[in-house]
């Protein structure tokens, strides 16, 4: 092999993945960002298996295609409701694949001990980590926030001897502090997620994402492989820069969401706000009667929805009220809808909702006071005008929706329990609110069936 | 490689990281962490190096243990990624 090859292949996958990642700039070009990314990868791959730096190479491509079959068959397979738990699996296998990588180097005696000793911390946080978040979106554990007396002593307690350890790895060399250090990274990943709950999962993800860039960067330093910190810095900046947005669009801090707890003790203050008045039930024939004479309409997916699976026949909704009538109807999606960013973007994606239908909560807030009707299926915080007026309830200064300026706003939930926040909603007690109560699929199948009679 | 020609190219790379995520439209940021997901995988790389001996040994079996898993977060990243965006692609023609 000639000298310059490997080196300009890994330009070349460089170069790849920066155009895939820019490609995802619009969903036009995104499809063919997604190839590049592939061929960078392939390219990667291939230069790498024919360096002079790997021998055999015939038991390594075996193991390849296994992963890459079984790779391909969950994608195939995964449900896209639940996208998120998958995206928090292959962050943890990212994160798995860093720790064993730093574990063969130390164990062939590299001396690079603190790059090492990073990509080993990083990708042990990030893959023990994401087991829970995974445990956690899968059902396997409670998603609710778990907190336990000293948590976050201890968790400090533990990033310290973590510190400490490097330190001692580094000056002494010593394999056994490296192991030692393994083993506290996992139970520090393992502790600083159990304590976060459910609708702070977005930010969860990103974060995870995020360390798996950054284990890949720590490996490349150790390796001197330039494509690895390259592209492990992008992938890091990408998480970093989506738990920005997320935090953001709460209005909470980093910290506050990694403290964890939100949501935890659930009802505060619930019955004050909304003081004597009742929330007004209505049926599913009626909020199909004011739909189908409204001009505009605006639904509002939560995460309530991709649970029921309900995009479907919330599309098949919208259709009717286009077609057999005539209405105007639009997407309005909050960023943290749903449990991973974009989640809610692309459920309607599956179920075939054109994208010009859908609009971001900048775009389409100023319109809700031109709508008729604000459907909102299984999303209750990121409506809650609390957000706006009171500066005592923990989701202030939260941006929202702002469906209230619409004439009639339909709640499809379950029951009144407040959200994730444990904050009530005033807004179903307010005057122009109907409740659709039961499950959003159900409720939504019945209007279509409702406007489908005539 | 010298040290100070990495950290430079990771500052340089962190910040093309930077603007060209920012570029990525919200609508799109599932399949932007799939794809991430995807091209994290890349530590196949090194996992290929350590891996690269003749002899069999605890390093090597670890090695393509992360072989296995960084090829799983490939495959399965950017399948899962073709997926989502082919659902995107559809809408166009209405």
């Amino acid at each position: 092999m000639l000298p310059w090859i490997l080196p300009f292949s890994y330009l070349f996958s460089a170069t790849l993945f920066i155009f895939a990642i820019r490609g995802l700039a619009s969903p036009r070009t995104a499809r063919e960002g997604n190839l590049l990314g592939c061929i960078g990868m392939l390219v990667a791959v291939v230069a790498t298996l024919y360096s002079p730096q790997v021998s055999d190479i015939g038991l390594t491509i075996g193991v390849i295609i296994i992963g890459g079959m079984l790779g391909t068959f969950i994608a195939a397979n995964v449900k896209m409701t639940s996208l998120p738990q998958m995206v928090a699996a292959l962050n943890g296998f990212g994160g798995l694949a860093a720790v064993l990588i730093a574990l063969a180097e130390i164990i062939n005696g590299k001396t690079t001990y603190l790059e090492t000793s990073l990509g080993l911390i990083i990708g042990a946080v990030a893959f023990a980590g994401s087991m829970i978040a995974f445990a956690k979106l899968h059902g396997i554990i409670p998603a609710k926030a778990f907190t336990f007396p000293l948590q976050q002593f201890i968790n400090l307690l533990l990033a310290m001897s973590i510190v400490a350890l490097c330190i001692m790895f580094v000056i002494s060399g010593n394999h056994l502090w490296f192991y030692i250090l393994a083993g506290i990274a996992i139970l520090l990943g393992l502790l600083t997620v159990l304590p976060i709950g459910g609708a702070d999962m977005p930010v969860v993800i990103s974060i995870l994402n995020s360390y798996s860039g950054w284990a890949a960067v720590g490996i490349g330093f150790s390796l001197g492989n330039i494509l690895l910190i390259i592209v492990g810095s992008i992938v890091g900046a990408s998480g970093a820069i989506l738990s920005y947005i997320m935090v953001k669009a709460m209005n909470r801090s980093l910290t506050n969401v990694l403290l964890g707890g939100f949501g935890s003790d659930t009802p505060h203050n619930n019955q004050t706000t909304s003081g004597d008045k009742a929330a007004k039930a209505g049926n599913p024939l009626d909020a199909a009667f004011i739909m189908e004479n409204a001009n505009n309409v605006i639904i509002v997916p939560g995460y309530g929805m991709a649970a029921a699976q309900a995009q479907h026949v919330l599309k098949e909704m919208a259709d009717d009220l286009h077609k057999l009538y005539g209405v105007n109807v639009k997407f309005a999606i909050h960023p943290v809808a749903g449990r991973m960013p974009g989640h809610m973007n692309v459920l309607l994606a599956e179920a075939n909702v054109p994208y010009d239908d859908v609009f971001e909560m900048e775009q389409i807030n100023r319109e809700f006071a031109a709508a008729d009707v604000a459907y909102v299926i299984g999303a209750n915080d990121v409506t809650n005008p609390l957000a706006k007026t009171d500066p005592s309830s923990p989701i202030y200064g939260m941006p929202v929706l702002e469906v209230e300026k619409a004439k009639t706003v339909f709640f499809v939930k379950r029951s009144l329990n407040s959200g994730y926040s444990g904050v009530d909603n005033p807004l179903f007690y307010a005057d122009n609110t109907i409740m659709l109560y039961g499950d959003a699929k159900k409720i939504t199948e019945e209007i279509v069936s409702a406007l489908e009679k005539k | 490689m010298n040290i100070w020609i990495l950290l430079t190219i990771f500052m340089l790379a962190c910040f093309v990281g930077y603007f060209v995520v920012w570029g990525v439209t919200p609508a799109l940021h599932s399949p932007l962490m799939s794809v991430s997901n995807a091209i994290s995988g890349i530590v196949i790389i090194g996992a290929l190096i350590t891996a690269g001996g003749e002899e069999m040994n605890t390093a090597k079996l670890l090695s393509l243990g992360a072989v296995f898993l960084a090829s799983l977060n490939i495959f399965g990243g950017f399948a899962v990624s073709h997926r989502m965006l082919a659902m995107f692609k559809k809408k166009e023609k209405k």
